[in-house]
């Protein structure tokens, strides 16, 4: 089938100029920068250590959506709560996960965060104010605007942030959710990242609709819609929705443009993805476009870029091998903790 | 001390949880300003006021998406399903979201789901099943079903408190049939069988409306001769097996049944564990009595055929004496 990336126009997804990027810290875009850089590098070493054998189960990359996860996340306070599903690796090292609690989890060691008894990033830390998605899609969505409504019957001013796929917004628990929240109006966002791929099937047999952002319209929510590689604009359109939400104005759908840029899992070659589409795509890869727009505003040089791939190469290392260090997952503990005593 | 019913005894049990724990929520369709289509939360949404009392939009996932959500971060979510049946559609949110949560990674779900469930209320194939047994083989969820008035109380009360999805099967049929006085504070354990009635002739062992129908058939026997031992499970998970057991090694017969449609229902789960661990008690086979295994028919003549009948329970008990 002849494809292409998008159906609605270039215009209505919104991205930053230079001009937008200098407005902001530097500390704020170089952290940006870093974290992607973090979460590409854990990404890469899933790849190897699977390679290697030493995984044994489904490794999902967010290869290309690093910007997107990151960039959400940055617009959040440490005490707003997220959900992140199988492609928010960035989300997770963004708001405090430690390198080795995911490696941990993949590897199922024994003091791993679900101690061998869930794979991959499948889990949660209420500590770093992550929730552990199902692999059920959109079912993290009505559970987060149980999060939200929890802060909102607190009257505390935080947020609950959570992503769906494309795919997965074709799910009941999608419609539910949203039109839940807009009816209760919970300090609640949704980042749909529209990757042009549900596993194999491509977004022209998922909806007939134009776009995923008009389906806010429906739950009289507001919506927008970005550039989900343009970091920069995830970041301040995320702030946005975010604002709102704490302000009590209610919750927001945010479609992003990405692309998926790997298989669905490890074990898929993705052949049925056009060559031209990854070519497309790989122009606008998130790391290599951020970094370039640093250093035309000076903020990035060689030295600072060099510095920041020591320091990720040296977390990396140390956490890598403080995973691989624990002990595999206990049999004799198989049947404990089904229920909270 | 006046009469309540076992309906007035869940709304004491929830109010009570409500003033004693601001972390008590209730949420569900037409709950607050309808007091919710039983009447169980009548007067709720005047006393606690939105959002404690939340109306939701009909989206039955939502609502029990939102309750474990809520649940994780500390809140204590009564969740009402209109009826029982509805559960189907929020079917996910328990068995794949709260039940596995404390076992992956250990989140707590401190939530209730109330299912007023049942038949003889002419109710049909969807506002009459029981459907506690597609939950009941859900590692990581708590199921109850209160029998009387007292524990109607009790146990709403100690799902309220506990720290794990409790669902709570509330009997239609029992709503304004049962009527007790309660005096002081009422706390059922979770996981405690009631042994309803002594008996040394055989074991009836059920729970749910069938406790009330047993109870009827088991005083119709002992004019005859025949004296059941009545045990009311009151929780299927965690199930009392040591009170089925110390019952079977009594009476050394034992007649299991249930509302519910018989194949796969739970009953089959008790009839194995009696051939497992007291198989050397028995002096007759375990029989079964349950409804038919099809859908809830609507029509008087139709529904009866399908549900256990006193008098099926009554055939059972006498053969299984006989044998
Ligand atoms: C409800 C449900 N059905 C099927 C699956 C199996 N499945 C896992 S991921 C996936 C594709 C998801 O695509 P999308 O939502 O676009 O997310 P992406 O993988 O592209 O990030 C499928 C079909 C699932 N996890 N959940
Ligand atoms: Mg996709």
């Amino acid at each position: 089938m002849p494809r292409t990336s998008r159906k609605s126009s270039e215009a209505e997804f919104r991205s930053t100029t230079q001009e937008d990027l200098k407005r902001h810290d530097a500390g704020l875009l170089l952290g940006l920068y870093r974290d992607m850089v973090r979460t590409r590098a854990l990404d890469n070493r899933i790849e190897a250590l699977y390679k290697q054998g030493k995984l044994v189960a489904g490794c999902y990359s967010s290869r290309g959506q690093e910007g997107l996860s990151v960039g959400s996340t940055a617009a959040l306070r440490k005490d707003d709560v997220i959900g992140p599903m199988i492609r928010n690796l960035g989300s997770m090292l963004r708001h405090g996960i430690p390198m080795t609690m995911v490696l941990r989890n993949y590897l199922g060691r024994a003091n791993g965060p679900t101690k061998g008894r869930d794979g991959s990033s499948h889990f949660g830390s209420l500590e770093h104010n992550v929730i552990a998605p199902i692999s059920m899609l959109a079912s993290l969505i009505p559970v987060m605007c149980g999060v939200a409504l929890s802060f909102q019957m607190r009257k505390e001013d935080r947020v609950a942030l959570t992503w769906i796929g494309d795919g997965g917004s074709n799910v009941g628990d999608f419609h539910e959710g949203l039109n839940f929240a807009g009816v209760l109006k919970l300090p609640f966002v949704l980042i749909l990242e529209n990757n042009q791929y549900a596993y194999s099937t491509p977004i022209e047999y998922q909806t007939a609709a134009k776009d995923f952002a008009c389906r806010a319209q429906g739950y009289g929510i507001p919506s927008a819609k970005v550039e989900g590689n343009d970091t920069l604009a995830v970041y301040e359109v995320t702030r946005e929705a975010v604002e709102r939400a704490r302000g009590g104005a209610g919750p927001t759908l945010i479609e992003a443009r990405t692309m998926r840029m790997r298989g669905h899992a490890i074990h898929d070659d993705a052949k049925y993805v056009p060559q031209e589409m990854f070519d497309e795509w790989e122009k606008k890869d998130p790391i290599a476009t951020f970094a370039e727009r640093l250093r035309k505003a000076k903020i990035l040089d060689d030295k600072v870029a060099k510095r920041i791939d020591v320091e990720v190469k040296e977390e990396l290392e140390q956490q890598t091998e403080d995973a691989l260090a624990q002990p595999p997952a206990d049999p004799a503990h198989e049947i404990d903790e089904v229920y909270a005593p | 001390m006046s009469e309540i019913t076992y309906l007035e005894a869940i709304r004491e049990g929830m109010r009570e949880e409500m003033l004693r724990d601001g972390n008590v929520f209730c949420i569900g369709e037409d709950i607050g300003t309808y007091g919710g289509a039983f009447r169980v939360t009548a007067g709720f949404l005047q006393e606690f006021g939105r959002p404690r009392i939340l109306d939701t939009p009909l989206s039955e996932s939502a609502i029990l998406g939102a309750s474990v959500g809520a649940a994780i971060m500390g809140l204590r979510p009564v969740a009402e399903m209109q009826f029982a049946d509805f559960v189907a559609n929020g079917f996910n949110m328990l068995v794949n979201f709260a039940a596995k949560a404390h076992y992956r990674w250990g989140a707590k779900v401190p939530m209730v789901v109330r299912l007023p469930s049942g038949g003889g209320t002419r109710g049909g194939p969807f506002h009459a099943t029981n459907p506690e047994a597609w939950f009941a083989r859900v590692p990581g969820l708590k199921v109850v079903v209160p029998a009387t008035v007292r524990d109607a109380k009790g146990l709403i009360k100690s799902a309220i408190r506990d720290d794990n999805p409790v669902l709570y099967f509330e009997h239609k049929y029992l709503y304004r049939r049962l009527k007790d006085t309660l005096e002081g504070e009422v706390l059922t354990p979770i996981g405690k069988a009631r042994v309803a009635r002594e008996g040394l002739h055989v074991s009836l062992v059920t729970y749910g409306s069938m406790v009330y129908h047993g109870m009827n058939v088991a005083e119709e026997l002992a004019r005859e001769g025949v004296e059941v031992e009545v045990i009311d499970l009151r929780s299927l998970v965690p199930l009392d097996e040591e009170a089925i057991l110390e019952s079977v090694r009594k009476t050394s017969r034992v007649v299991v049944c249930h509302e519910d449609t018989k194949t796969g229902g739970f009953g089959g789960e008790i009839a194995a564990r009696i051939a497992e661990k007291a198989f050397e008690h028995l002096d007759a086979p375990v029989r079964r009595v349950a409804a038919k295994d099809t859908p809830v028919p609507h029509a008087p003549q139709l529904e009866d055929a399908f549900a256990p009948q006193p008098a099926d329970i009554k055939r059972a008990i006498l053969e299984t004496v006989a044998y």
